[in-house]
C-alpha cells in the first residue's frame, strides 16, 4: 500500500530546499575542499604548518575564546536583566543589542579603532595605565566581542522567558539559596541555550574579518588573523594556499560544532521519552 | 502546627484579591478553599506559604509571628499546580534536592535512605532513576508531594493538586493523598475549584468569593445548610424558581415550601435536580420536557415552566417520558434565599 502523507507539498519543498542548500552551502565548500586537495599533501602540509599560519591560528583562536568568555558571561548578565527586570529604557537596551548584527563590520572596526588608538577616548585613558589595545590582541579580542555578543544573548534569552517561576518557587520553598537555586535549577536549564550561543559565537569570532583588520594592526606573526591571511593569499593569486588555510578553519568550526552539539545531546539527556 | 489568618489582605496593582480573611486551621486538620477562578483561593494559599507577603493582617503559625518570614524559611512543603519538578533531575534528585541544600546537613547515606523511604511512601519504587519527563501526569504529582514532604514541613500546601489530571486518576489520587494526611498527621491546606474534590477530601471546606470567606464548615454543614444562594450553586447543579415569600413560606404554582426567615415579597427557591419529582397530574408547577438525556445512572430531564425557567431534574430508569410532554413538577425539598 502507498504511504500517504498528510504535509503537502513534501517532494517540491524537499527538492527545492536541497537544491539550495547544495548550491549555496555544500558547492563552494566542495570547491574549496577541491582546491586545498589539488595541491600535494605535502604542500599542504607545508602551507597549514608555516610558522606565519601557526602563528594566525594562535592568534586568531586565543583572541576567539577569550571574546567568547567574556560573551559568555557578559551575554548571560545581558539576558538576564533583559528578561527578569523591568527598567526604563529596556526596550532600546533589548534592541541596541542586535546592533552589531545590522552595523556592517568595517563601521564597527573603524569605530573601535578610533575609540581605542592612542589618541582616541578609550586608548588615551587606557594608555595612561599602561595599557595598549589597537593594535594588540586584546583589540582583535574587542572586535570580536562587539560582533558575536548577540548570539549568546539572543539563544539564551528566549529560554530564560520560558522558564517556568514556580521551578524557583518551588527550590525557594525548599529551602534553597538564590546563588544555589542559581546553580543547580536555572544554570542547568540554561546549559544546552548556552552551548549554542557558545559555539555559534565561537564559530562568528573565527571568522569575523571586516571589525579586526582594522583595530589589529596586522603584523605577521602577532596580530595577523587566519581570515586576513587567507584574504592576502587571494590578493597574490595564489588560491591554492589561500584554500588550504580556509579548510583549517573550516575544520576547526565544524569540530567545535560537532563537539557542542554532543554536549548539547548530553544536556538535553533528561527531555527523552522513555 | 496551628495556622490563624487574621484579616489578611492582598493588592495586585488596583485589583484587590484579598479582602481581609480570617481563619483558623487545627492543627493536623485537612482543608479546602474552594472558590471560583479569582475568588482569591490561590493567592491566600501562596500568602500562607510566603510566595507572597501580605499587604495587611498577619499569618501565625502556632505562636509565631509568621508574615514576614520569607518562603524559604518558613517550614511549609508547597505543591505546584503544574507540580513544578526539576526537569533535568531524576526523580531520586528532585526529592532529595531540600535535603541536600538545606542548612541542616545531612550526610548522603541519611538522605538515600529517606529517598527511598519516601518513594515508599509515594508508591513510585524504582523509579527514582526517571527524569520527570519519563513519568505520567499522576506519578509526577506524587513525586511533587514526596519532594515537598522531604524537608518535614510544619504545612504541607497544596495548589488545584489535581487539576491537571484525569478523573480517574483524580479519584485514586484523593483516596490515597487521604490515607497519607491520616497517616502523617500534617496540617494541610489546598485549593481547589472542583467542589467534588473538596467535598470528598476535607474536614473543612472555605468557601470564597471576590476575596472574602462566604461560608466555612464541615462537608454536611455546607451541603445541608447553604447560608446564600451563591454556596447553593457553587457546591452543584441547582434550579431556581421563582416565588412569593409571605409569613416564612415561599409560594409557587400550587405548591408552597418552607422559608424561615427570609423578608416577604419575591423570594428565590434552589432545588437539586434529585429534589425534584416529575408527575402527569397537579398540583405542581406546571411545566414541559424539552429533552431527556439518559445517563448510567438515570434519566436527567430538562423542561420548561410555564414562567420560562429551565429546569433539570432526574427520573428513574425506568420512567417512560417523552420531549414535549406536559406535566407537574414537585419538590422534595428546596431552599429559599430573598432576591
Amino acid at each position: 500500500m502507498r504511504r500517504r502523507n498528510v504535509l503537502p507539498g513534501l517532494p517540491l519543498s524537499l527538492g527545492v530546499t536541497l537544491f539550495y542548500v547544495g548550491l549555496i552551502v555544500v558547492l563552494p565548500l566542495a570547491a574549496l575542499a577541491f582546491k586545498a586537495a589539488s595541491l600535494g599533501f605535502e604542500d599542504y602540509w607545508r602551507i597549514v604548518s608555516s610558522s606565519r599560519s601557526m602563528a594566525s591560528y594562535r592568534v586568531t583562536v586565543l583572541s576567539a575564546l577569550g571574546a567568547t568568555t567574556f560573551n559568555l558571561f557578559f551575554g548571560l548578565a545581558l539576558a538576564w536583566v533583559i528578561t527578569r527586570y523591568r527598567f526604563p529604557g529596556r526596550r532600546i537596551v533589548d534592541a541596541v543589542v542586535d546592533l552589531p548584527f545590522a552595523l556592517p563590520t568595517a563601521v564597527a572596526g573603524i569605530a573601535l579603532t578610533a575609540l581605542f588608538a592612542n589618541s582616541g577616548w578609550f586608548g588615551s585613558v587606557l594608555e595612561g595605565f599602561g595599557i595598549k589595545v589597537a593594535y594588540t590582541p586584546i583589540g582583535i579580542m574587542i572586535a570580536m566581542c562587539f560582533t558575536s555578543l548577540p548570539f549568546i544573548v539572543r539563544t539564551v534569552q528566549p529560554v530564560l522567558e520560558d522558564l517556568d517561576p514556580a521551578l524557583e518557587e518551588a527550590a525557594q520553598s525548599l529551602g534553597g539559596s538564590d546563588w544555589t537555586i542559581f546553580r543547580k535549577v536555572i544554570l542547568p536549564l540554561l546549559a544546552p541555550a548556552l552551548l549554542a550561543g557558545v559555539s555559534l559565537s565561537f564559530a562568528r569570532c573565527l571568522g569575523e574579518f571586516g571589525a579586526i583588520i582594522f583595530i589589529a594592526g596586522n603584523q605577521p606573526m602577532s596580530t595577523e588573523i587566519t581570515a586576513l591571511l587567507i584574504f592576502i593569499r587571494l590578493e597574490e593569486y595564489d588560491y591554492q594556499a589561500a584554500a588550504a588555510i580556509a579548510s583549517v578553519l573550516l575544520l576547526a568550526a565544524f569540530f567545535m560544532l560537532a563537539v557542542t552539539n554532543w554536549l548539547q545531546a548530553r544536556a538535553l539527556r533528561y527531555t527523552v521519552k522513555g | 502546627m496551628k495556622i490563624h489568618l487574621e484579616n489578611v489582605v492582598k493588592t495586585f496593582e488596583s485589583f484587590q484579591a484579598v479582602k481581609g480573611v480570617s481563619l483558623d486551621i487545627e492543627s493536623g486538620e485537612l482543608v479546602a478553599l474552594l472558590g471560583p477562578s479569582g475568588s482569591g483561593k490561590t493567592t491566600i494559599l501562596r500568602m500562607v506559604a510566603g510566595l507572597e507577603y501580605a499587604d495587611g493582617g498577619a499569618i501565625h503559625f502556632g505562636d509565631q509571628d509568621a508574615t514576614d518570614i520569607p518562603v524559604r524559611d518558613r517550614g511549609v512543603g508547597f505543591v505546584f499546580q503544574h507540580y513544578a519538578l526539576f526537569p533535568h533531575m531524576t526523580v531520586a534528585d528532585n526529592i532529595a534536592f531540600g535535603m541536600k541544600v538545606s542548612k541542616v546537613k545531612r550526610d548522603r547515606s541519611a538522605i538515600e535512605s529517606r529517598v527511598s523511604d519516601l518513594l515508599r511512601l509515594v508508591r513510585l519504587e524504582g523509579l527514582g532513576d526517571r527524569f520527570p519527563a519519563q513519568i505520567s501526569g499522576g506519578q509526577r504529582q506524587r513525586v511533587a508531594l514526596a519532594r515537598a514532604l522531604s524537608v518535614d514541613p510544619k504545612v504541607l500546601l497544596l495548589d488545584e493538586p489535581f487539576g491537571a489530571l484525569d478523573a480517574n486518576v483524580r479519584r485514586d489520587l484523593r483516596r490515597w493523598l487521604r490515607e497519607i494526611h491520616s497517616e502523617l498527621g500534617i496540617t494541610t491546606l489546598f485549593v481547589t475549584h472542583d467542589q467534588e474534590e473538596a467535598l470528598d477530601l476535607a474536614d473543612r471546606v472555605v468557601i470564597l468569593k471576590d476575596g472574602q470567606i462566604v461560608q466555612q464548615g464541615t462537608p454536611e454543614e455546607v451541603c445541608r445548610d447553604p447560608k446564600s444562594a451563591f454556596v447553593m450553586k457553587f457546591l452543584g447543579d441547582a434550579n431556581v424558581i421563582a416565588a412569593q415569600v409571605r409569613d416564612g413560606r415561599a409560594y409557587v404554582g400550587g405548591l408552597s415550601v418552607e422559608a424561615a426567615g427570609v423578608a416577604d415579597g419575591r423570594g428565590e427557591l434552589y432545588a437539586r435536580p434529585s429534589d425534584i419529582d416529575w408527575s402527569d397530574e397537579g398540583p405542581g408547577i406546571a411545566a414541559t420536557i424539552s429533552r431527556v438525556l439518559d445517563r448510567a445512572d438515570g434519566r436527567r430531564v430538562l423542561a420548561t415552566t410555564g414562567a420560562g425557567e429551565a429546569l433539570e431534574f432526574d427520573v428513574e430508569p425506568e420512567r417512560v417520558v417523552k420531549a414535549g410532554e406536559q406535566g407537574f413538577v414537585t419538590l422534595r425539598r428546596a431552599k429559599v434565599f430573598a432576591v
